[in-house]
């Protein structure tokens, strides 16, 4: 047995000590330092006319007020086509298949998949099928369609969460009630599903709005106020990347711009996280 | 103890004598008026109580007593506990170990101790003793590889892995695992083992032969069981302590010798526990 | 099967809707392969790693210049984010007090929520110039990464400590009792114990630096060369196609859609090679 054990530790704990505390402090400086330069150079210029009025002078001055515009109608057409085909899809997958199930499993698969596409991937693919083949050109449509592809992995997961959060106990009193699955669907689980699909739709929405590679050639970049879906809109994103690439002094509006973004997806994400946490006692991050 | 099997050629050994003639009994961990909280919850009140040197010595009573937590307040464990207050003092060989800059990692490697569930590390048999080892400062390769033979044989694990080392140590029987846990214990030498319900979470056979081991153990290292097995604690306890639920919290009703408590006991409690009408 | 016809009905409704979900990934290869298709026939697979450079326009369609850009950014990013990563969840969980330890995976989460666009634009406004006075230009393969860090820490740290907070309670006691102070735990029990959920991060960061664009093409430099230096300024795939695609026509569009297949293929290879690498090691 071990007779002389000499304790020569304390050198190697304190060394990770710093090293990991340091580590930690690196971390906070670097996202306070960007944070802290995003407000304090945004905060001056938000104003009721900034989120109202048109942009002059190339963006340089004025608003965003039709970029708010485009940008909610593209979110609208997403969740307007993702909804009902996730929804539907995660019904199917946590209610109609088994985990044998090769049409299930195959789904699953396929959705691994396409939530690790790369965003641009899915610009090309916008502008092939939706611009190009389905003809709708630089639209609101097309950017919508886009972005409810990229959405649904993310809506189907958390619904799915959200259904199988549902006791089994709820469908074996209503098969035993005699109650037809359609109507256990609709007035059982559907209404006690809700937190789930409630977080994946807001995760969607902000995956959505922070999107913008997928956006630059299916929805366009103009910035008028769009008069239907078949207009090309500027999403906020793409208004962003504008204002500071392609536009001389366009950097304050930028930064105004991006701070109105920032703010409402730490809305959306502390939000989903809010839900999440109260309503599905689960905690989740939005990765 | 069975010492270990001497190499092949050398003198015959005889086997030692499993129920040596008692010896005159020294306290070796001395607990006076220790009082645990959890929060507001008292889980243990006032208990004072002698350990004796070399001896086994079983907390029995139902559960839910403060057995376990008592158990784990000697080596400090509580520390790790957030809103746990132990009050009291607790005497190792003379000295507090409740006192602010008592060090507690030496504590630990005088004072081992085995869970109720088996927990050997997500690592190879062989890492899951030479790491501790290495931890607290023994580097010799030939060392180790000697301590790691001689804590496997001290179990009886040896012949089952002598050949896989190198294998996952979750890939044991319970059994097995907590005879792993135990030699990891006992390859840094301690001097004292807290043990909480070793046996109750292996089967019948495993089971018997964990409790062969510890009955080896004694005279060389102290030993503290906590056990809900009274068939158990009659068979192998010197000395016996008996928890039990008044006022809220968990108190000491009774300790005295193994013989005393099980066939001639004070209290009507400990008569009616030990009879099996109540707990 | 049920007795009720709306059951039947619903049933086949669901399986359409998610059989369209589930073509989705489908659809996105076969028309990528077919726009890609026309250059490939005139022009060939080889050409796109030995043409002597990217200039479409004169019908040369090398992408190794922007193979090499996405290779660096995504490896030096990488190198960076998994242990800076890794021990905000060792900090956030062993060494802060709640106090500290709430806010600070607050924060981190916070920020995984950021988009690219934000990031890059900071990236311009701050740290290119910052780089450029160090040494000109700004827009540089270092600015790239240290933007792709700072956008893949929150996924390698959210995921690191979520692994932690699983490893079980009785690891962590039986450590304790052996005397173990706090980094040997860590180190020896804490990571094999959560080898594969931090190996699952290393996987999903690696994934989002291949597949980043909007950041990535705001402060490289958008310059088509193999960077030899940190310097040096670059220009990645994703960057590439973000760049050329509004004007891009016929077979230089196509060649943009090749590199889009080289993006999934990127992908797959990523994600075959940690299915590969997981088998063997996470159960062994």
């Amino acid at each position: 047995m071990v007779k002389t054990l000499e304790r020569n530790l304390d050198g190697r704990e304190l060394f990770a000590s710093i090293l990991v505390w340091s580590a930690a402090a690196l971390v906070t400086a670097t996202f306070c330092w960007f944070l802290g330069d995003i407000i304090w150079h945004g905060l001056s210029q938000i104003s009721w006319t900034f989120l109202t009025a048109p942009p002059r002078n190339a963006g340089r001055e004025g608003g965003i007020g039709p970029i708010l515009v485009s940008t909610a109608l593209i979110l609208g057409v997403c969740l307007a086509v993702s909804l009902p085909i996730g929804v539907g899809t995660a019904v199917l997958l946590a209610e109609f298949t088994t985990d044998a199930s090769l049409f299930g499993r195959l789904t699953r698969r396929s959705l691994d998949v396409l939530s690790g596409v790369p965003s641009i991937v899915f610009g090309l693919f916008g502008n092939a099928v939706f611009c190009k083949m389905l003809g709708l050109g630089f639209s609101i449509l097309s950017g919508g369609l886009t972005l409810a592809c990229m959405v649904l992995p993310i809506l189907i997961r958390s619904t799915e969460e959200g259904f199988r959060a549902v006791p089994a106990g709820y469908r074996l009193s209503a098969a035993a009630l005699g109650l037809s699955r359609t109507t256990t669907l609709f007035h059982l689980l559907l209404p006690a599903a809700v937190p789930g699909l409630l977080v994946g739709l807001v995760l969607g929405v902000g995956r959505a709005t922070a999107e913008t590679a997928a956006l630059i050639f299916t929805s366009g970049y103009v910035d008028r106020m769009p008069e239907s879906l078949l207009d090309s809109g500027r999403a906020l994103s793409i208004h962003i990347f504008d204002l500071s690439m392609n536009v001389s002094g366009g950097d304050a509006n930028a930064y105004a711009s991006a701070l109105v973004l920032v703010a409402f997806l730490l809305l959306i994400n502390g939000t989903a996280s809010w839900l999440a946490e109260h309503w599905l006692h689960r905690r989740i991050v939005t990765i | 103890m069975r010492p270990s099997t001497p190499a092949e050629g050398t003198q015959p050994w005889a086997p030692l004598d499993k129920n040596p003639a008692r010896y005159v009994p020294k306290p070796f961990i001395e607990v006076e008026q220790l009082s645990l909280h959890y929060g507001q919850k008292p889980a243990f009140h006032d208990v004072t109580v002698s350990i004796n040197k070399g001896c086994i010595t079983a907390l029995v009573g139902p559960s839910g007593c403060g057995k376990t937590s008592f158990l784990t307040s000697l080596n400090r464990l509580t520390d790790l506990i957030p809103g746990c207050r132990v009050s009291g003092r607790i005497r190792l060989d003379g000295l507090d170990l409740l006192a602010p800059n008592t060090d507690v990692i030496r504590l630990r490697r005088r004072i081992g101790m085995i869970f109720q569930k088996p927990n050997p590390f997500p690592l190879s048999i062989r890492k899951n003793l030479e790491f501790p080892l290495r931890e607290h400062g023994l580097r010799d390769r030939e060392q180790i590889a000697i301590t790691i033979e001689t804590v496997l044989r001290d179990v009886g694990l040896w012949d089952e892995v002598k050949d896989r080392l190198n294998a996952p140590a979750l890939a044991l029987s319970g059994g097995q695992q907590q005879r792993l846990c135990m030699a990891r214990a006992l390859a840094l030498s301690p001097e004292a083992l807290l043990m909480d319900e070793p046996c109750s979470a292996l089967d019948p056979l495993s089971s018997g032969v964990v409790e062969d081991l510890i009955v080896g153990l004694r005279n060389h290292y102290t030993i503290l069981i906590v056990t809900h097995n009274l068939a158990q604690a009659r068979r192998i306890a010197d000395y016996a302590a008996l928890f039990w639920v008044q006022n809220g919290s968990g108190q000491l009703i009774e300790t005295g010798t193994a013989k005393q408590i099980f066939e001639k006991p004070r209290d009507p409690l400990t008569a009616a526990y030990v009879s099996g009408m109540r707990g | 099967m049920s007795r009720w016809p709306t059951d039947r009905l619903l049933l086949w409704l669901l399986r359409g809707v998610a059989a369209i979900a589930g073509a989705i990934v489908l659809l996105i290869v076969t028309f990528l392969v077919m726009e890609a298709l026309p250059v490939l026939r005139h022009v060939g697979v080889a050409r796109f790693f030995t043409d002597p450079s990217w200039h479409p326009t004169e019908g040369f369609y090398n992408l190794t210049p922007m193979l090499w850009g996405t290779l660096f950014a995504m490896v030096g990013s990488v190198l960076i984010a998994t242990p800076l990563g890794i021990l905000s969840a060792v900090f956030c969980h062993y060494y802060a007090p709640p106090v500290i330890a709430r806010p600070y995976r607050r924060l981190i989460e916070l920020l995984s929520g950021i988009p690219s666009v934000v990031y890059g634009f900071w990236g311009l406004v701050v740290l290119v110039p910052l780089i450029g006075a160090i040494h000109p230009p700004g827009p540089s393969l270092l600015a790239g990464i240290v933007i792709l860090t700072i956008m893949i820490l929150p996924t390698i740290a959210l995921m690191a400590d979520a692994s932690l907070a699983n490893v079980p309670q009785q690891y962590l006691r039986g450590a304790a009792a052996l005397g173990l102070p706090r980094w040997a735990t860590v180190r020896g029990v804490v990571f094999p114990a959560a080898k594969s959920g931090l190996f699952t991060g290393v996987i999903l960061e690696t994934g989002r630096a291949i597949g980043e664009t909007m950041a990535i093409l705001m402060v490289c430099g958008n310059v088509v060369q193999t960077p030899h230096s940190l310097f040096d300024p670059m220009r990645t795939l994703t960057a590439n196609i973000a760049l050329e695609m509004a004007y891009a026509l016929g077979d230089h569009r196509a060649a943009l859609f090749v590199s889009g297949l080289v993006l999934m293929g990127m992908i797959a290879a990523l994600v075959g090679a940690a299915d590969w690498i997981s088998r063997g090691r996470i159960y062994g």
